[in-house]
């Protein structure tokens, strides 16, 4: 088993193992140019696509497993699951949903939250897991992030989020909505203690994580062609009943309007943020490892 | 009062009602006493209205929440405070009229009052967008609760929208950004806040002036994450299953009291708010007082840090 295998929690080992087995794994397709990429070597490149730079949406865990150093990562609050409280039935029952997402993403919920370092730097970093109920933040994301917040804070390391989520969790009503007033108030702990906030924009970052935490960043970063926004550009169009101007509400939108500070590559993230983080924390430049 | 307009559950209501007024307009000029009559039909309207209100469902009462004659925050304004001056604009953009904002006295005491505003005639309801804000409102929300917190004057806002505005504009200008700054800034305000729903509690649009250290509710007004209608649309994939949506989610005030997210339920007069305004005005008052009471006897720190508890403690049961 290689070192990378053993970082992977047990249950969803077996599951990738799985999907391997399977001859499609082995072969993936760009969603943008439709270029036939061999999955291995996509997964070197971080899921940006060799061809036209398309960043395919990833997971929580190989987001912060290809951020955070090797050395000395760990996951923090998994032990927290989430609760039904309302008993909340549509067409499903919330809990069998929960148990769906919680099967097919191996996650207990939709944020993954480690504590690393990022070139030495020691780092709090937290990220989306889209695929579990579209990265909706209910009460357990709200919580994940207030602690990782309290525990940068406490330990005067920078935090680090990589936002992918449609908005608050329905499901659990205004619970989740006030999971936006929770996670904006405790920013102003990081903000008293001088602690850094750099807050990652990735496709999509929507609804109430746009409208609270994810805006906020003392650096507000934007993956590349990111859909980032408050309403869905369904629904506006529905109520203006007009077109939508070319590239609304992408990165680059966001940058040309004035919303985000930068744009970064999905490869260079890594290398980008240390940089910046070592100036905001008054360090060494971090040393890069040559690039392959 | 006005003509007053009902809606489909009051149906029995409006058919008592409607016979009660052509009594009355007989009883003018007629010969025989029919006060007695007219006396006896009142009381039976009044049982029948106090009979419907008391098993509304969620639905019911989100519909009541959006009455067409629901008193809007300049109603109240004019009934609770004394020396209103409006205040305009964020200095940097515009003046949005979804929100209204301005300096007041209540009961002799400077308040800064904020609240969502939607229009009563077609013009007047464009205007003000229908009570969305778009991302000038939240600024100038904010610029005036920081202006109050400067003089130490307590922040009275009151919550009445479907919701933030879903418009190319307001995107643009980064509604997103303006809405969370709000619930940032409002967590460590130096200075009492009571947020009042009045109306529609709509989303991230009420959330942006609700952040107090009293989160008050009118009897039927609701506040949800998103619309019943919204809801309904995306997880039963049928807007027609508002009713359910409305129910799952417990929008209303009395069910959020019972989970711990507001911390009052101001009654409303028999029938709804619309019924007797000044009534409701009074009801209003009296909460507002007495809960700027509780929050002036506290010295700022606890304050301020009661609020960041209030809300940090919103989250998983232990």
């Amino acid at each position: 088993m290689s070192w990378f295998e053993k970082l992977i929690p047990a249950r969803i080992r077996t599951d990738a193992k799985n999907r391997r087995s399977v001859p499609e794994g082995v072969w993936s397709k760009c969603p943008i140019c439709q270029a036939v990429l061999y999955r291995a070597e996509l997964e070197r490149n971080l899921n940006v696509c060799p061809k036209c730079t398309h960043h395919i949406r990833i997971g929580a865990r190989q987001r912060l497993e290809g951020f955070l150093d090797l050395e000395g990562r760990e996951e923090l609050f998994s032990e927290l699951t989430p609760v039904d409280r309302l008993k909340f039935k549509d067409s499903k029952k919330y809990k069998d949903r929960l148990t769906q997402a919680q099967k097919e993403t191996g996650e207990s919920d939709a944020f993954v939250v480690m504590k690393g370092k990022l070139y030495g730097l020691p780092v709090v970093a937290g990220a989306f897991e889209f695929a579990f109920m579209g990265g909706s933040m209910g009460t357990v994301v709200g919580e994940k992030f207030v602690r990782a917040a309290n525990m940068a804070a406490d330990n005067h390391a920078p935090l680090v989020s990589f936002a992918a989520s449609g908005g608050a969790r329905m499901q659990e009503a205004l619970f989740s909505l006030m999971q936006m007033a929770r996670t904006s108030a405790v920013l102003t702990r990081l903000q008293a203690k001088g602690v850094p906030f750099i807050s990652v924009l990735t496709d999509p970052t929507m609804g109430g994580v746009s409208a609270s935490f994810a805006m906020l960043g003392d650096i507000n970063v934007a993956e590349p062609n990111a859909l980032i926004g408050f309403a869905g550009p369904r629904v506006i169009e529905q109520t203006v009943r007009e077109t939508l101007p070319e590239g609304f509400q992408r990165s680059e939108f966001l940058l040309e309007h004035g919303a985000v500070d930068l744009i970064i590559d999905r490869r260079e993230m890594r290398d980008k943020l240390a940089s910046l983080l070592s100036i905001l924390m008054r360090r060494q430049a971090p040393a890069f490892e040559p690039k392959a | 009062m006005n003509e007053l307009n009902f809606l489909d559950f009051e149906q029995p209501i409006a058919e008592l009602e409607a016979k009660i007024e052509q009594l009355r307009y007989v009883s003018s000029d007629a010969e025989v006493n029919i006060s007695e009559e007219i006396n006896r039909l009142q009381t039976k309207s009044n049982d029948l209205t106090r009979s419907i209100f008391t098993n509304l469902t969620s639905w019911q009462i989100s519909k009541l929440s959006r009455h067409p004659q629901r008193p809007y925050t300049l109603d109240y304004i004019k009934r609770i405070f004394t020396d209103f001056e409006e205040l305009h604009g964020d200095r940097a953009f515009a003046d949005d009229k979804a929100i209204v904002a301005g300096l007041a006295r209540f009961r002799d005491q400077p308040v800064m009052i904020i609240g969502h505003q939607k229009g009563r005639d077609t013009k007047e309801k464009i205007a003000r967008n229908f009570g969305m804000p778009r991302p000038e409102g939240y600024r100038k929300a904010l610029r005036l609760m920081k202006l109050a917190e400067r003089f130490r004057i307590p922040i009275l806002t009151f919550i009445d929208t479907p919701g933030a505005y879903p418009g190319i504009d307001a995107e643009e200008r980064n509604q997103s950004e303006a809405i969370a700054r709000n619930l940032m800034e409002m967590s460590r305000l130096r200075t009492p806040v009571i947020c009042t729903v009045i109306g529609e509690g709509g989303s991230g649009g009420a959330l942006a002036i609700g952040v107090g250290d009293l989160v008050y509710m009118l009897e039927y007004s609701t506040y949800s994450v998103i619309s019943p209608e919204g809801c309904a649309s995306i997880l039963w994939k049928s807007a027609d299953k508002a009713p359910d949506a409305a129910e799952a989610m417990g929008i209303t005030a009395k069910r959020l009291l019972e989970l711990g997210l507001i911390e009052k339920i101001i009654p409303e007069p028999l029938g709804g708010a619309h019924r007797s305004i000044d009534d409701m005005a009074n009801n209003l008052a009296n909460a507002l007082y007495d809960g700027l009471q509780i929050l002036q006897a506290k010295p700022l720190d606890t304050l301020v840090d009661a609020r960041y508890q209030r809300f940090m403690k919103l989250g998983l049961q232990e």
